[in-house]
């Protein structure tokens, strides 16, 4: 119980600072971000109170201290209100994030889970059929990892997309759809997610197979799997005495990566149009729109945060000798 | 409760149990094979200790594997023979067994307490698991509950209490994670417990408790235990009969009393000089000159003669057939004892006049006639 009080507090400590410093990014920035966007609205008539929210957000021109905008920033924050997008037809941010959201936790989430539990099956497999035709399989999941994400995704659309035509090129759905929950937007979407999720899937598998395999090559050495044996366990009770220790450090590599998943699948999600906070952050800072960037840093720095505070307590869960510690 | 218990004929104590003929293993193919075991025989009686002795590197651990099939890998067995006799009178030939069979028998015959119970408990699962999970694979019937109450009476045999089934390994000391590999190994009652160096890694107090428990709870319930250490000493303390393995290969076996008292062997006699004796006179500690071979390149004849003090010229021609000699069934391959040579009088002495394998004396029973005849 104080272990789990210990780690809380840890966190939030952890996520007070990366959100002050979320709140310091565009005020320590060079040069001044109103100005910035007021350059590339050239043309579009601004009212004076829009300039001045602007300037309020963004604490330029303003004569309240930076400790008065950090405490205001804070009552924003807390309420949810991160500010207005300026490249999104100044739209809340919270709302631009949140439609952009169940794309990337639905295609990036899906396939990184689909990824870590495919490669660490195969992982185990390899290990355990060591010097068979498997082995090669190495290599070529490797191949796919090495070779640049981009090349492996234009090739996969130029087969299935372009020649073949199975699977759409792009975007998260199709356009001119009124999304309703019924199968045909659902069965729209799952067929434009097919393609992108795949490629993550082929480009990350590798990791995890090569990590497992290496663990569980050596995890099949230790005696109590030769214990496993001599007991006369069925092979597959033998293999989990083994992968369920081999795993341990594969839970910590899918913790980050799970964290990471808000971040979004940059290249895929660019690759493919794909609406999610991927695209969203790239447009963001092309676009300037420092409100979003914030927003975005502030999901993406929350997710890895939660992503860690649940690995804890899973791994605590999954091993033992955790739990004595600390 | 399991169908292990004998249902044949009760079969008396000294019958064959596990006989090993010409075990040949390798690790390794072609000409970097190392040859680990080398042409083994050896029995293995009901009821009986054997054990097993050799410097690091002997075989001893190889040939256990490889008699119950648990080798690894680049381990191959290249020739020989291993058969089990069932408490009913049928036999199985372990070498021929397939996967199926061989799960069936493992641990229900032939179980195993390994080199160091450091590792060979699964460090993320409870010991209740751990000791209930070879029940559930082999007495499919059994219920949650019953398989519970054996673990707690499988703990009660060892002297851990009930309330230790939730903990895991790290939660334990050495000692207690050695009973509970102990326990674990009994917990389908087999015919054959092998130990592979099960005290090693135990300071000595610990390991005298744990000698006598084992003793004790052989003497309950008559399994056989195969006794694989380098420490000869404690060897002569708990073993009926003793086999000592040199590259690869046996070069004697004896009773203990036999053996402690009167090897015929040169590297019996230096392993006996190699250790201190738990209980008897102060003797001056000499060891055995040089290192053991490189397995790959055995040196030619007789392949101790490199290192023998009393090496003969045919030694390095003619290695030496594992012949028996004198009474109680002795076997020792060395050139000295046969006639016309004569052994040096350290390696003749009088057999203490035993049978092959007493009933097991107590260790204090050995320790109180063991007194003079070792100065």
């Amino acid at each position: 119980m104080r272990t789990i009080a210990r780690r809380l507090a840890f966190y939030a400590a952890t996520a007070i600072v990366a959100i002050s410093v979320d709140f310091l990014i565009p005020r320590i920035i060079p040069g001044n971000p109103v100005n910035a966007i007021l350059a590339r609205m050239q043309g579009a008539t601004l009212s004076k109170a829009t300039i001045a929210g602007l300037d309020e957000q963004y604490g330029v021109n303003t004569k309240t201290s930076l400790w008065t905008q950090y405490i205001h920033f804070w009552g924003n924050v807390l309420h949810g209100n991160l500010g207005t997008s300026t490249s999104n037809g100044f739209v809340a941010v919270s709302t631009v994030i949140r439609e952009a959201l169940p794309w990337t936790l639905g295609l990036v989430g899906v396939a990184t889970v689909i990824s870590f539990v495919l490669g660490t099956l195969i992982g185990v497999l390899v290990a355990w059929r060591r010097g068979t035709w498997l082995d090669n399989l190495l290599p070529a999941t490797t191949f796919f990892q090495a070779a640049p994400y981009f090349f492996i995704a234009f090739l996969a659309i130029d087969l299935f997309s372009t020649k073949l035509g199975w699977l759409p090129s792009g975007q998260g759905h199709q356009d001119l759809d009124f999304p309703a929950l019924n199968w045909t937007y659902i069965s729209d979407v799952l067929d434009h997610a097919v393609l992108p999720a795949l490629t993550i899937v082929v480009a990350s598998a590798a990791g995890w197979i090569i990590s497992m395999r290496n663990v569980m090559v050596t995890t099949m050495d230790e005696d109590y799997v030769l214990v496993a044996a001599a007991k006369g366990l069925h092979r597959r009770r033998v293999i989990w005495y083994a992968a369920r220790n081999a795993v341990l450090p594969s839970i910590s590599g899918f913790s980050l990566a799970i964290g990471f998943i808000v971040s979004g699948a940059l290249l895929t999600e660019i690759v493919f149009s794909y609406p999610g906070l991927g695209l969203l952050l790239v447009n963001a800072v092309s676009d300037n729109d420092y409100a979003l960037l914030q927003g975005l840093f502030l999901i993406i720095t929350l997710a890895v945060l939660a992503a860690n505070l649940i690995a804890d307590f899973v791994y605590v869960f999954l091993d033992p000798r955790i739990r004595q510690e600390a | 409760m399991s169908q292990h218990i004998v249902t044949g004929p009760e079969r008396s104590r000294g019958d064959a149990l596990l006989e090993i003929h010409g075990l040949c293993v390798d690790y390794g193919q072609g000409s970097d094979a190392v040859h680990a075991v080398t042409d083994v025989d050896l029995v293995l009686h009901r009821g009986e200790v054997l054990g097993l002795a050799g410097e690091s590197g002997s075989g001893k651990s190889t040939l256990a594997m490889a008699a119950t099939r648990l080798l690894r890998e680049p381990g191959v067995i290249t020739a020989g023979e291993v058969r089990l006799h069932y408490d009913t009178g049928s036999v199985a030939d372990l070498l021929e067994a397939g996967t199926g069979a061989l799960r069936v028998l493992r641990w229900s015959e032939v179980s195993l307490v390994i080199q160091s119970a450091m590792n060979a408990l699964n460090p993320v699962m409870s010991i209740r698991t751990q000791l209930t999970d070879a029940l559930a694979a082999h007495v499919p019937d059994m219920s949650r509950r019953s398989r519970r109450d054996r673990a707690v009476e499988l703990l009660g045999m060892v002297g851990i209490s009930a309330d230790r089934l939730g903990s895991h390994p790290h939660e334990l000391s050495g000692g207690m994670r050695q009973r509970v590999m102990i326990a674990m190994a009994l917990a389908l009652r087999p015919q054959i417990v092998i130990m592979d160096e099960p005290t090693t890694a135990l300071d000595v107090v610990t390991q005298r408790e744990i000698l006598e428990e084992l003793i004790d709870l052989r003497d309950r319930f008559g399994f056989a235990i195969l006794f694989i250490t380098h420490d000869l000493s404690l060897l002569i303390e708990i073993a009926d009969s003793i086999a000592v393995m040199y590259a690869g290969r046996l070069v004697e076996r004896a009773s203990a009393q036999a053996l402690f008292r009167a090897p015929r062997h040169p590297y019996t006699l230096g392993l006996l000089h190699s250790f201190p004796a738990l209980h008897g006179p102060r003797v001056p500690m000499t060891g055995i000159p040089g290192s053991p071979p490189d397995l790959r390149m055995l040196p030619s004849g007789c392949v101790f003669h490199p290192r023998c003090r009393f090496a003969l010229a045919r030694c390095a021609d003619d290695a030496p057939p594992l012949a028996a000699t004198g009474t109680g069934g002795r076997v020792v391959a060395c050139w000295l004892q046969h006639p016309p040579e004569s052994a040096p009088t350290e390696l003749a002495r009088p057999e203490p006049g035993l049978e092959a394998w007493a009933p097991p004396a107590t260790a204090d029973g050995q320790a109180a006639t063991q007194g003079g005849s070792a100065a």
